[in-house]
């Protein structure tokens, strides 16, 4: 099937994985512990923010992409300090793709996570510093390998969002050939041109193929981690 | 040594905890939401007092005064908690032995003790999860073996098992809290337990502690108010005769008299400790006869206590230890009963405490 593809389909589908990796690679390591912070503790301006971490799914995609822009763009204040300083700009290349995707995503990620964290008895945390284990250990050996199919879940619900992202990516980065044009983008510039209408519906298919190994892949790995914790003797 | 004197808050109960009590196995006895676990907390760093100090074998772990309040993590405090609170995804070897490798302790004693002390020996390579409730605390009680404490705290740790689970762990218990050289504190509302765990005793009463001291100390003095438990008196007793004709032990008990038990592997020289609950000992002014009760002991009445209800306690002597009897208020006045009177005490029923054999074994 992958020879079949015409380059430029091929270059659209290396450069969405390689965004929504990035994006999630990421994303994923501040999504758990911003889910385990707000599991855990209860602090002055917990409510804050976990509505901003939410922030994104409720505005208009068009809204995250265009604020990214005024923040980052070549113009924006975040932008010029990060160009003049790092000869880094995220704006209008495949970096901003996935910082546009990370964003996005990122609430998806994160309250799957924290659900995760909720089921896991804090007793136990208990018991493990009864038991000599410092906070961060009891963390790394208890909590988060018992909160992993969560984790998972979040991951790959984030990594989905990542791949379909449109709205905020064409806003704030374009829609650049090679660059910046994900499977999305690519698929909506070809229903705008007039002959392409077979173009479209191969992206669609590569899209729908992606999404159900990603499902059943999530799925295998779920139930795999499910029966490791839960899970009967060795 | 353990020596408490905290004073806070946590959640609906006020605490003001006060005692000292020698090494050993010291249990916390009242009832439910009388603050045992929140003290408990308190010692092992869960809940921090709002005044006071915490010192167990020597160490202070806090003392408002000198704004000391150690981590738990260094506190060195084993935890037995009401449920066993096992790690699911570890195996029982990882669980048992997760102080070490977790905890970075170095740990005296040995996996391979512990396991044939709690009889784990067939568990170790399977996940908690699918093991019964008796299972799980004994393993946990194993983990916290393992943790190298100074301090040992049970917080109810039969609570959440049936009769049958009970009777599979207490004997455990029973060897940790004498053999092991190791200080208890074990929180309980079942006087079974206390009388038969703990030496010393500290009793709570909505978040404070009322009297605190040996187990015999505090259970004849006049610490413990309510009427819901039988009251057992103590007595300390060395086996001086076996008779294998009957079945019977004789118990040296002091003055001259002997109580007779019905007790299989008992050795002469033996020291025993027995418990006789008030309801099991009647009184009698002349020494009965044509009775089928074997136990009949000579003692001296020392005060009575009047109650609420229709029945009276009376204090008696012999030699050394006080006996408890409960009669009704018509029997003490028929009797004629007074202080200094020389009575005669059917006892009905006597259990063995403790168990010291005139050889110890080590742990």
């Amino acid at each position: 099937m992958f020879a079949s593809l015409q380059p430029n389909e091929i270059e659209a589908l290396l450069l969405t994985l390689k965004v929504s990796v990035v994006a999630l690679v990421c994303a994923l390591p501040l999504a758990i512990s911003v889910a385990y912070v707000l599991s855990r503790f209860r602090f002055p301006g917990h409510g804050m923010l976990n509505a901003a971490i939410h922030l994104p799914l409720m505005l208009p995609p068009v809204v995250t992409g265009y604020l990214l822009l005024l923040l980052l763009g070549p113009s924006g204040p975040l932008g010029r300090f990060l160009l003049e300083n790092f000869q880094f700009t995220p704006a209008f290349n495949w970096k901003g793709a996935a910082l546009a995707a990370g964003i996005m995503a990122f609430p998806l990620i994160v309250r799957p996570i924290r659900l995760a964290f909720d089921a896991v008895d804090p007793k136990l945390e208990q018991a493990s510093a009864s038991l000599g284990c410092h906070g961060v250990f009891t963390f790394l050996i208890v909590s988060l390998p018992l909160a992993l199919p969560g984790v998972l879940g979040g991951a790959i619900l984030g990594f989905a969002k990542a791949m379909g992202e449109f709205g905020a990516t064409i806003t704030f980065v374009s829609n650049i050939p090679g660059e910046t044009r994900t499977l999305s983008l690519a698929l909506y510039t070809a229903v705008q041109s007039p002959d392409g209408d077979a173009l479209g519906l191969r992206l669609m298919i590569i899209s729908i193929c992606l999404a159900i190994f990603a499902l059943l892949l999530s799925e295998l790995l779920v139930r795999r981690l499910r029966a490791r914790l839960e899970g009967a003797d060795v | 040594m353990f020596d408490v004197n905290v004073k806070g808050r946590a959640g609906t109960v006020d605490i003001a905890a006060e005692f000292s009590v020698s090494s050993g196995a010291t249990c916390l006895f009242g009832r439910s939401g009388s603050g045992k676990t929140t003290l408990a907390n308190m010692v092992s760093g869960f809940v921090q007092p709002d005044s006071g100090w915490i010192e167990v074998e020597g160490v202070r772990l806090f003392d408002s005064s000198k704004a000391i309040d150690a981590p738990t993590r260094q506190r060195r405090i084993g935890y037995v908690f009401q449920e066993p609170r096992l790690f699911p995804h570890l195996s029982v070897r990882s669980n048992l032995t997760y102080s070490r490798w977790a905890g970075r302790r170095t740990v005296s004693r040995s996996l391979d003790e512990v396991v044939s002390l709690l009889g784990l020996e067939k568990l170790l390579d399977r996940k908690p999860t699918h093991l019964s409730g008796g299972e799980k605390q004994r393993i946990a009680i194993g983990r916290a073996l393992l943790s190298d404490p100074r301090l040992l705290i049970m917080d109810e740790p039969l609570a959440s098992l049936d009769y049958q689970r009970k009777d599979e762990i207490l004997p455990y218990l029973d060897r940790i809290c004498r053999e092991a050289d190791l200080s208890v504190l074990y929180i309980s509302h079942s006087l079974e337990e206390v009388t038969r765990l703990a030496k010393n005793l500290v009793l709570m009463e909505d978040g404070k502690t009322t009297a605190f001291g040996t187990v015999a100390e505090v259970l004849a003095g006049a610490g413990i108010e309510k009427d819901g438990f039988h009251r057992r008196s103590l007595i300390e007793g060395k086996v001086s005769h076996v008779d294998p004709e009957f079945g019977l032990v004789h118990v040296g008990i002091g003055a001259g008299e002997v109580l007779q038990i019905a007790a299989p592997d008992l050795n002469a020289g033996d020291h025993l400790r027995l418990s006789v609950s008030d309801r099991d000992i009647s009184i009698a002014v002349k020494r009965p006869e044509g009775v089928s009760i074997r136990n009949v002991v000579q003692a001296k009445l020392r005060s009575i206590e009047m109650t609420a209800s229709p029945h009276v306690d009376v204090l008696c002597q012999i030699g050394d230890h006080e006996l408890r009897a409960r009669i009704t208020r018509a029997s003490l006045h028929d009797l004629g009963l007074k202080p200094e009177m020389e009575v005669f005490l059917m006892v009905k029923s006597v259990s063995i405490d403790e168990h010291s054999p005139s050889t110890p074994k080590g742990f």
